[in-house]
């Protein structure tokens, strides 16, 4: 199964910069419409041929690492198979709608809208959901908003979030950005948030708990309710991060957990495409007190013909946008990130209750599986859908290295820090039985090989090991900066 | 091919893998598997049954089919251009739209090398030497602004400064962005379509760090002053901040020659398709602000061999490394769309660019021209040069857009006198047709 790259260009660079093939630089305020002091003197852009073009980004892509290329395994990134058909339904013409339209002209756009709010509020047990938020991390910024207004409209005077120190970096970072200070919990020595610190660390100034729950090493927090409790006896509300959703599907349901306030990433859970870094979408979910907060608009069913008016739609149900009455306003320039969501909406069209229930399933079987599989220590357990070996007395990130001449993209490395030089790997239901055991093997076989050759790798990728710190120190960030390279 | 009639169609387990897989990790059944205390395990039915992809995707297409067919006269921030073919068939390599983040280089150079060509081309089209590879949107980009001005800011003033016609959506946003910090909006206002120069240097003193000018603007008006505003800006130490589009920055003056500290705006102009405000945050910045930027960049650097290769780099600005002192919380970032963005650019070259821009020019101002020789009809309002879009007088101006919804086209309604419509290569030919329209229904 062994993956291999292309590799192009010539001894001193793989594939040509566009800058390096052709470039031409033009005067576009020369004979412009416009007076000159309005227009710019130059402007210089490649200039290639579309052959050419479809040349080079061929040659990219086949320098480039995808789901479709191998397993995927990076812990807590979810990286499933991301079904085709979904861009079949994206692409519709229909669906290409400007966001200013009046809402009575595109119904269809508002139905499908409603019904994934609809969905995600009975996938995550909770009463309301917005569909605004681009990103799971921006997700999490509108619903650390929404909690911050709920306090603010109850007078509450709160200025602290706590995070588990094992908590997604986005966790702390989003705290910081609403305003808060960070209160960092420690985890227990099973790998769970210890209660007794936790009970210690929350107080009257205390906002919010962000917890991800099955945590990022996998485990379920057993004591939710009781961390739920410690967190509403003190007057706080309980945050979810729905990075981990996967695991949970059909099996619980953070609103039956005793959290108030959620985001999905549906790019993960509800497999669309991450494009290589985005776009993603992350909806919020909240429970009916903080439902007025929520960023406007969100969509609902219109009233009906038997209220009175009589419409056109004949039986259709008909949708209207509102603004909750509290609202927080918006966290994006428009309505977010559409096309995500219907292939997110597509996704779980497709599958249904039982997919959705089954895809849980087989997630956790893999991991376990191939937790069972890799020679590494596997620390704590038992675990979901994800899973950290430790590399012990080896460099996690050699490994990792070592991993790709073996023809596998490696786990999520030295993350989280409970776990020493940490393998953070979360397979997902897309890969066979077969597939993991190569995968295993891939891990095993690293483990196996000595340190000189970890230091050296990969040698059979694309690149060869790449300088970091030197691009750090040496900041080059465009092909102006290259110049005379 | 596994024999089941129900479970995911995208786990490859036949029932005879899945027992042995349990069989291996000692498991009676799945259920066992799942750690989950009784008094929180979920046993109810989600109300979705599973369908064939035939059936989704037919039950989809009815559901889009309820959108009415308009022309869309429409943009202030969000624009429709024609997106080549090309674009579409090679951003959907699936070894670009279903990878991730490129968290091993070696082996994801392909989208390194699209995206450090994307941060290259914003490069040029700003003048400015540094540009992130991608925010969400315009609007982010504006917040993310305004907090990285709080950060490097070299006055004590806390006070961001916007005009008062910004976008909704962008202040909304920007006011929710800076809640958490010491930072405060406030306005200035525009004259007769643009910045109000002489209310601003009114309005400018030291509690002033950040200033915020957008060119076009948003009902389209071509800033003529912006050099001024620059120097006004300059003048009080606070931050300069530039909002343009990809397509207006190709033919107007590079926001780096007025003083721009920092540009943002939307990319997404290029690339993608109307896609209900879905968009592309662009973010580009002096060299001094490199530490502080927001979100990802990649970097050149060579590899063990010493061939050059890309990674990304200065993460340690970054929430995974940095966590509450990160420059922002940013992680999973708008890289696929950049990519498209970046094949648009190139497809059009400097000279298709320029000729764009132009193009978005002059079919404002031969629309405007057509609507001002309309009895009652006053086009642009504002007497400036625009790019794309402009303000429409006309009485009763929601009633007249009603009308032309009616006749099969959508326009933006600004207030009761006041309509605003967006011309670009999709629907330019169209406009006669939107012409003839505006003069049944205001000869009403």
């Amino acid at each position: 199964m062994n993956h291999d790259q292309a590799r192009y260009g010539d001894d001193e660079r793989y594939e040509p910069l566009l800058s390096e093939k052709d470039g031409k630089e033009v005067d576009p305020g020369e004979g412009s419409i416009l007076p000159d002091g309005l227009t710019r003197d130059s402007l210089e852009l490649p200039e290639l041929s579309e052959p050419e073009l479809a040349r080079h980004y061929t040659r990219l892509s086949q320098m480039n690492w995808s789901v479709e290329s191998g397993p995927y395994p990076l812990g807590s990134c979810t990286m499933k198979y991301n079904p085709t058909f979904t861009e079949v339904v994206a692409a519709d013409p229909n669906a290409a709608v400007h966001p200013d339209r009046d809402p009575s002209t595109v119904q269809g756009t508002l139905e499908l809208l409603h019904g994934l709010q609809e969905y995600l509020a009975e996938v995550g047990g909770m009463d309301a959901v917005t569909l605004q938020p681009p990103a799971g991390a921006a997700g999490e910024f509108a619903g650390i908003t929404v909690a911050k207004a709920y306090h603010d409209a109850n007078g509450n005077d709160r200025n602290e979030v706590v995070v588990p120190a094992s908590a997604h970096g986005t966790n702390f970072a989003t705290a910081a950005m609403a305003g808060y200070d960070v209160v960092e919990l420690p985890s227990d020595e099973d790998g769970r948030v210890d209660v007794e610190a936790l009970a210690a660390a929350v107080s009257e100034d205390t906002a919010a708990l962000m917890l991800t729950n099955p945590n990022t090493v996998g485990l379920f927090e057993r004591d939710i309710e009781e961390i739920a409790g410690i967190v509403h006896d003190a007057g706080g509300l309980l945050y979810y991060d729905g990075a981990n959703l996967n695991a949970l599907l059909g099996r619980a349901r953070p609103g039956d957990m005793g959290f108030d306030v959620m985001h999905y990433n549906v790019h993960k859970t509800f497999a669309t495409p991450h494009g290589g870094g985005g776009p993603g979408a992350g909806p919020v979910g909240v429970v009916e007190e903080l439902a007025e907060f929520l960023p406007r608009p969100q969509v609902r069913e219109a009233p009906t013909a038997a209220d009175g008016d009589a419409g056109d739609g004949g039986d259709e149900v008909e949708y209207e946008l509102f603004d909750p009455e509290r609202s927080v306003g918006k966290v994006h320039g428009f309505q977010g990130n559409w096309l995500v969501l219907v292939k997110a909406y597509a996704y779980i069209h497709r599958l249904g209750h039982e997919g959705l229930l089954d895809a849980s399933a087989k997630a956790v079987l893999n991991a376990n599986y191939l937790a069972e599989l890799v020679e590494f220590d596997v620390p704590y357990g038992p675990f979901h859908h994800e899973f950290a070996a430790t590399a012990g007395d080896r460099d996690a990130a050699d490994v990792a290295k070592r991993m790709l001449d073996y023809g596998v993209h490696p786990p999520t490395t030295k993350w989280p820090e409970m776990v020493p030089e940490a393998m953070l790997t979360e397979p997902t239901e897309a890969e066979s039985k077969s597939s993991l055991e190569d995968l295993a093997a891939a891990f095993n076989a690293a483990a196996a090989d000595a340190d000189g050759e970890l230091a050296s790798a990969p040698s059979k990728t694309t690149a060869r090991r790449i300088d970091q710190a030197g691009a750090a120190r040496n900041p080059r960030l465009s092909w102006r900066a290259l110049d005379g390279e | 091919m596994s024999g089941r009639t129900t479970g995911t169609p995208f786990a490859p387990h036949t029932p005879g893998t899945t027992a042995e897989m349990l069989e291996a990790v000692g498991a009676d059944s799945e259920a066992d598997l799942f750690d989950i205390p009784e008094s929180v395990a979920f046993d109810g039915e989600f109300d979705v049954p599973a369908r064939s992809e035939r059936d989704v995707v037919a039950d989809l297409r009815r559901t889009f089919a309820r959108n009415d067919d308009l022309v869309e006269f429409l943009g202030r921030g969000h624009y429709g251009h024609y997106v080549p073919a090309l674009v579409d068939d090679l951003s959907s390599r699936s070894e670009f739209l279903t990878s991730y983040t490129q968290y091993q280089p070696e082996i994801t150079q392909g989208f390194l090398q699209a995206l450090f060509e994307y941060q290259s081309m914003l490069v040029e089209l700003t003048g400015l030497p540094v540009a992130n590879c991608s925010m969400y949107d315009a609007a982010t980009a504006l917040a993310e602004a305004a907090l990285l001005s709080e950060r490097v800011r070299s006055t004590s003033g806390d006070v961001v400064l916007v005009p008062e016609a910004l976008r909704d959506g962008k202040r909304s946003t920007l006011d929710n962005y800076v809640d958490g910090s010491p930072l405060s909006v406030e306005t200035y206002p525009y004259d007769d379509g643009n910045v109000d120069l002489d209310a601003l240097a009114e309005r400018l003193d030291g509690d002033v760090c950040f200033v915020y000018a957008e060119n076009p603007t948003v009902t389209g008006a071509i800033e003529e002053g912006l050099d001024a505003v620059g120097d006004l800006v300059d003048d009080h130490d606070a931050l300069f901040c530039v909002g343009s589009d990809v397509v207006a920055l190709g033919l107007l003056r590079e926001p780096a020659s007025v003083g721009a500290d920092v540009v943002v705006g939307e990319a997404g102009a290029l690339g993608l398709p109307t896609a209900y405000g879905m968009g592309l945050g662009l973010f580009a910045c002096r060299e001094k602000f490199l530490r502080q930027v927001p979100g990802r960049l990649v970097g050149a650097s060579e590899d063990a061999a010493g061939m050059r290769a890309y990674t990304l780099t200065l993460q340690t600005r970054e929430q995974h490394i940095r966590k509450q002192r990160a420059t922002s919380n940013i992680c999973t970032n708008q890289a696929w769309v950049a990519l498209r963005t970046a094949m648009h650019l190139a497809m059009l070259g400097a000279s298709g660019l320029a000729d764009l821009a132009e193009d978005c020019v002059r079919n404002a101002r031969d629309l405007a021209a057509d609507l001002d020789g309309i009895e009652g009809v006053t086009a642009p309002l504002h007497d400036r040069h625009h790019v794309r879009e402009f303000a429409v007088g006309v009485d009763g101006a929601p009633a007249v857009a009603e009308g032309l919804r009616e006749a099969g086209y959508a326009v933006h309604v600004l207030d009761d006198d006041t309509l605003q419509v967006c011309v670009t290569d999709l629907n330019a030919g169209e406009a006669d047709g939107l012409v003839a329209a505006f003069a049944e229904v205001t000869g009403r």
